[in-house]
């Protein structure tokens, strides 16, 4: 049974990686599309045009914090697993859940609102600030569902 | 990902965007004192090549070249500009047949970048092998050439040719999924048929011809517009104001340039919400319009200057620019 928990609790890290940084790929992917294209154009860009394609490379990042989180709490990293009763591994794989699904879905919005400034800047470079702001504000949510999910992995008592 | 398809292709068309000619840049291009200096001019803004000839038919028919060779690395299927290149495809039918018609020969008189070349189409006409031509031109083609063969009536042939084409364009708006074909085939159509009923009213052409020479679309009703032809240009404008396209009926009023100017203005107003759009093909067709329309106003200036007409009446003339 203490194993069982022990891969609902592995699931739930999976999935924080996983779906979190399938999302930061795909929005990574399309910022990187409108990145290559700007820079054909006008390679003096590319500094600029960088930025805007790392932003929803973060989301993965949050991923791999939640799952790092994660597996130190159920003792993995340290090499000695702790024994979890399925009942903790289901709420450690809940708790893991927001960042893996808001990450999936933001990570992608987030690449097409970056393609989309990177458009700004290809027209108008002088408002970098502003073309920013509207794929960082894409960013709220992701960061709002890892704070949930570090609050309740580490609010689970194993 | 096939939402995500022309990312790429988009962003590059921005950064393009840029090089457009804004209409302050037409300004200066109007400021200029003769057509030598305008084509200086343009030289230094990137028009034309190294070894391009300073003159204007070779710098504008290179800038074409130039747009549809940006498309063809850019998109794979280029079926989607098939409407775009219709106009030109039907044009060089329309050469086709008169010149195997008449049995005259002319230079320069095809248009390059269209699904059928020139040559080819003089071989299919001589050989009146109709059924290699697209499905959307074999009628026409057959009936135009006849009427010619059997009339002698160039007008005539013109008009099948030029009905067959909008037909196309439309059918080729109404079936595409994408938004700006069906809008620019909407506009395109329907400010043909205008044009056609104000010129069949100063020519003052029957019923039938107008109906013959106009095609049908969702936004203009052909017989309400033929009809308001027969009573007058007034009645043209009466029909128009209740209608999408009520700048047109002011343009109408004011001068037949401005009419002309109103009809190109209302294909750039058609396409400009694509320059907020970030994925799709729409900015790509779009930016191939805009090109197309910069280079025409760039030759009425040019002719206007090589004319020495007055900057009043050249500015009278030119388009509202993209960007």
């Amino acid at each position: 049974m203490s194993e069982l928990g022990l891969v609902y609790a592995l699931l739930g890290a999976a999935l924080a990686v996983l779906l979190a940084g399938a999302g930061s790929s795909i929005g990574v992917g399309i910022a990187g599309q409108a990145a290559s294209g700007v820079v054909t154009e006008d390679p003096g860009k590319f500094a600029k045009v960088l930025i805007m394609q790392l932003l929803p490379g973060t989301q993965g990042i949050y991923g791999l914090l939640v799952g790092f989180i994660t597996l130190s709490k159920i003792g993995l990293l340290g090499g000695t697993p702790v024994a979890l009763d399925p009942k903790t591994g289901l709420l450690i794989l809940a708790a893991c859940l927001p960042i893996g699904v808001v990450g999936l879905i933001s990570g992608k919005s987030q690449g097409q609102t970056s393609a989309a400034a990177i458009g700004i800047i290809a027209k108008k470079p002088d408002q970098f600030g502003k073309a920013m702001l509207f794929p960082a504000m894409v960013e709220t949510y992701a960061i709002l569902a890892l704070l949930i999910s570090i609050l309740a992995v580490n609010a689970i008592p194993v | 990902m096939s939402d995500n398809q022309y990312t790429y292709a988009v962003a590059r068309i921005r950064a393009k965007e840029v090089s457009l000619f804004s209409q302050a840049t037409i300004e200066q291009l109007l400021a200029c004192k003769d057509e030598k200096q305008c084509l200086q001019f343009l030289v230094e803004k990137g028009w034309g090549e190294a070894d391009t000839p300073m003159e204007a038919e070779a710098i504008l028919t290179r800038e074409k070249e130039k747009t549809w060779e940006l498309m063809r690395e850019l998109v794979k299927d280029m079926s989607v500009f098939d409407v775009l290149t219709y106009p030109d495809l039907f044009h060089n039918l329309k050469a086709a047949i008169k010149e195997i018609a008449t049995e005259e020969k002319n230079p320069n008189i095809f248009y390059k970048d269209t699904a059928v070349s020139g040559e080819e189409m003089m071989e299919i006409i001589s050989a009146k092998d109709f059924s290699r031509l697209p499905e959307n031109m074999r009628e026409a083609a057959k009936e135009a050439y006849e009427t010619l063969l059997h009339t002698r009536d160039g007008q005539l042939c013109d008009i099948i040719i030029d009905r067959a084409a909008l037909d196309a364009i439309y059918q080729a708006g109404k079936e595409s999924k994408d938004e700006i074909i069906r809008d620019y085939a909407e506009s395109t159509v329907a400010v043909a048929d205008i044009k056609i009923a104000v010129r069949s009213q100063k020519t003052a052409k029957t019923m039938d011809f107008m109906k013959k020479a106009m095609a049908e679309c969702d936004s203009v009703s052909v017989e309400l517009l033929a009809r308001a032809a027969l009573s007058g240009m007034d009645a043209i404008g009466e029909y128009l104001s209740g209608t999408a396209y009520a700048e047109g009926a002011q343009a109408l009023a004011e001068s037949p340039s401005a009419f002309e100017r109103w009809c190109d203005n209302r294909i750039i107003q058609t396409i400009h919400p694509q320059l907020y759009n970030s994925f799709t093909i729409g900015p790509l067709v779009a930016y191939v319009l805009a090109r197309e329309n910069e280079i025409k106003t760039v030759r009425i200036i040019l002719s206007g200057k090589l004319n020495e007409l007055p900057e009043e009446s050249i500015r009278e003339r030119v388009r509202e620019m993209y960007v």
